[in-house]
């Protein structure tokens, strides 16, 4: 299946999920509606696409100016050797979108990521807690409205396991 | 306080306790606590981010060139591969071709790094398994690799060495026999190794059949590398995006069987003797670095003095930390496409149009700018696919920068695998893993 083929197939299967379809040095990127994230993640994983690979997930913050989280997901098809890019917006203010967990196994961790670092919540996960930083880190740090160094609270010494 | 999953799902007959962070048979910081049932593994979790130094962050406020030395610090263990997989994602915004030159020493020193990133892996899998011996000679080979790279790089793991549009300077001029000796090293103790280990039941015992894997879950926890090979998977970057010239190299992708951790020693064990395959080849494509033009030669502090009254024509002999990156060797070694490297020295110091490119490159607002866009570029790190995902917006800064640390994702997978074992099958299969704090916690 060709780059065109394989966007048309595409578009004709998740219809109106597909918000536009772009390309960005060389690379098919498709913008589809946040509502539907699961929907067509799910399509793309079954053949004909066979997407197998989440192979990253990751948020970009546009909120100063456009107001709105961008999500971006990459996966892979072993099967065709293909890597597709899917970005989905959700507005700044409230941000949510469903989680993954249940398609592949690694958004559990990935999207903990993206909650601890952007505070984009991922409705359906399991146990949607901080990641990287800790309990009673203050703030989302990858956001543009954090500051580069900012210092954190002292907390207290966390309970013996 | 919130307490952690584990405490409130543990069962009140059973014993809770803390693997890590700090415990001497795991490298890295890393916190497994677990509920047992005397020695048997009821559930397990893990903490990770104790080496969590906010690189994504730090590199949104950094230029494009200055961010370079933060990605040697991701996998320390092949910071090389790393500095290539974020130079050749600019490379790829930029537009820029890099010279054939420069792509065959990236390629040997990819190689000589995923060599580096194996021994050290294996090295510590096996000690904690209580091979020692193992340890030392693995240690041994790597100190051979690492002169190749010092001596070229002039650091052993924080090289910066890989630059965007090419390689900082050429390589070191003993470079060949060094090579050869890494080689030669490296497989006598592969062999010493393979002797020792293949078939010693203890290591067997600890490895076979622990810690294994399905095809179907590896790919499932987006598993790529050595550890997604070792199930039967045969993805690996250089193949299946073949970048620089490994498409015009002889290397096969071993895979194993089993997925579980003596597939994953193996299958590192094996793709060290391809990696050394490829140092060879390379090493023979490579020509000898063209001898810099003959002539007088002056220090820079006379070049200084004689560049006031008139240009210097004369070869000006540089500082042996610059040592390879002399202004008639940057042909073969950084791109012209675009100005996208440090000029040369000698023309900064010597020439008042050297010193305004100079700091039309190095200025706030100036040097490298990419055009708006984002883009995903990856390469075959140690590991396993080491991706970048950069948006940039034009300016002098990235807008976001986002690594795909191959780790992370395997790492995920450790609670299940461990669930249901004994807590000694910790140790290899966190072993086999080969978790690195530095591209997992960034």
């Amino acid at each position: 299946m060709g780059k065109e083929a394989l966007i048309e197939a595409i578009r004709e299967k998740l219809g109106a999920a597909v918000e536009g379809v772009a390309e960005s040095f060389g690379d098919p990127v498709l913008v589809i509606r946040p509502e539907a994230v699961r929907s067509v993640m799910a399509a793309l994983r079954e053949a004909p696409f066979d997407y197998a690979v989440l192979l990253d997930l990751t948020c970009v913050d546009y909120a100063a100016g456009e107001g709105r989280f961008e999500l971006v997901y990459h996966l892979y098809s072993l099967s065709r050797n293909v890597r597709l890019r899917l970005k989905a917006s959700v507005p700044a203010g409230d941000p949510s979108v469903a989680s993954l967990v249940g398609l592949w196994k690694n958004a559990d961790w990935l999207e903990r990521e993206v909650f601890d670092m952007f505070g984009v919540r991922f409705e359906g996960h399991p146990d949607l807690r901080r990641l990287l930083t800790y309990e009673g880190f203050e703030g989302h740090p990858l956001r543009k409205s954090y500051p580069w160094r900012l210092a954190q609270p002292r907390i207290p010494m966390k309970d013996k396991v | 306080m919130e307490t952690s999953r584990i405490q409130r799902q543990a069962r009140p007959e059973s014993m809770l306790i803390n693997m890590g962070p700090s415990h001497p048979a795991m490298h890295g910081t890393i916190r497994i606590m677990l509920e047992l049932d005397a020695e048997r593994i009821l559930n397990a979790e893990v903490e990770v981010g104790y080496l969590h130094r906010g690189f994504e962050k730090t590199c949104e406020n950094k230029t494009w060139f200055n961010l370079l030395p933060y990605t040697d610090r991701l996998n320390y263990v092949s910071p090389l591969i790393n500095n290539l997989g974020y130079a050749m994602t600019m490379e790829k915004m930029l537009g820029v071709a890099v010279p054939e030159r420069a792509q065959l020493i990236r390629v040997l020193m990819s190689e000589l790094s995923r060599v580096s990133d194996h021994l050290t892996c294996l090295a510590a899998m096996a000690m904690e398994c209580g091979a020692f011996t193992v340890f030392l000679y693995m240690m041994k080979a790597r100190e051979f690799l690492w002169d190749v790279i010092e001596s070229t790089a002039g650091a052993r793991m924080t090289t910066s060495y890989i630059r965007i549009g090419g390689v900082r300077a050429d390589l070191h001029p003993g470079w060949r026999a060094a090579a050869a000796a890494a080689v030669a090293e490296t497989r006598r103790v592969l062999k010493d190794v393979s002797g020792l280990l293949d078939k010693n039941s203890i290591f067997r015992g600890r490895t076979r059949g622990v810690g294994a894997i399905s095809k179907a879950e590896a790919l499932s926890f987006g598993w790529t590398g050595p550890c997604l090979r070792s199930t039967g998977v045969s993805y690996d970057v250089r193949k299946a995006h073949p970048y620089l010239v490994y498409d015009r190299l002889a290397f096969e992708v071993p895979t194993g069987e089993s997925g579980d951790n003596f597939d994953r020693y193996l299958v590192r064990m094996r793709e060290m003797e391809q990696s050394l395959r490829l140092v060879e080849q390379v090493a023979a494509l490579l020509p000898d670095a063209p001898p810099l033009s003959a002539g007088e030669e002056v220090e820079p502090d006379e070049a200084i003095l004689r560049s006031r009254r008139q240009r210097v024509e004369a070869r000006v002999r540089l500082s042996p930390n610059l040592e390879g990156s002399e202004k008639g060797r940057l042909a073969g070694l950084m791109t012209a496409d675009k100005p996208v490297g440090v000029p040369p020295k000698e023309d900064t110091y010597t020439t008042m149009e050297g010193l305004i490119g100079h700091f039309l490159f190095f200025m706030d607002g100036k040097g490298i700018r990419p055009p708006k866009g984002d883009v995903y570029f990856s390469v075959e790190g140690g590991n396993g696919e080491v991706g970048f995902y950069i948006v940039s917006d034009g300016t002098e800064r990235p807008y976001r920068l986002h690594l795909r640390a191959p780790c992370f994702h395997v790492v995920a997978a450790l609670e299940q695998l461990i669930r249901g074992r004994l807590i000694a099958d910790v140790i290899p299969t966190f072993g086999s893993m080969n978790m690195i704090g530095g591209e997992l916690d960034r």
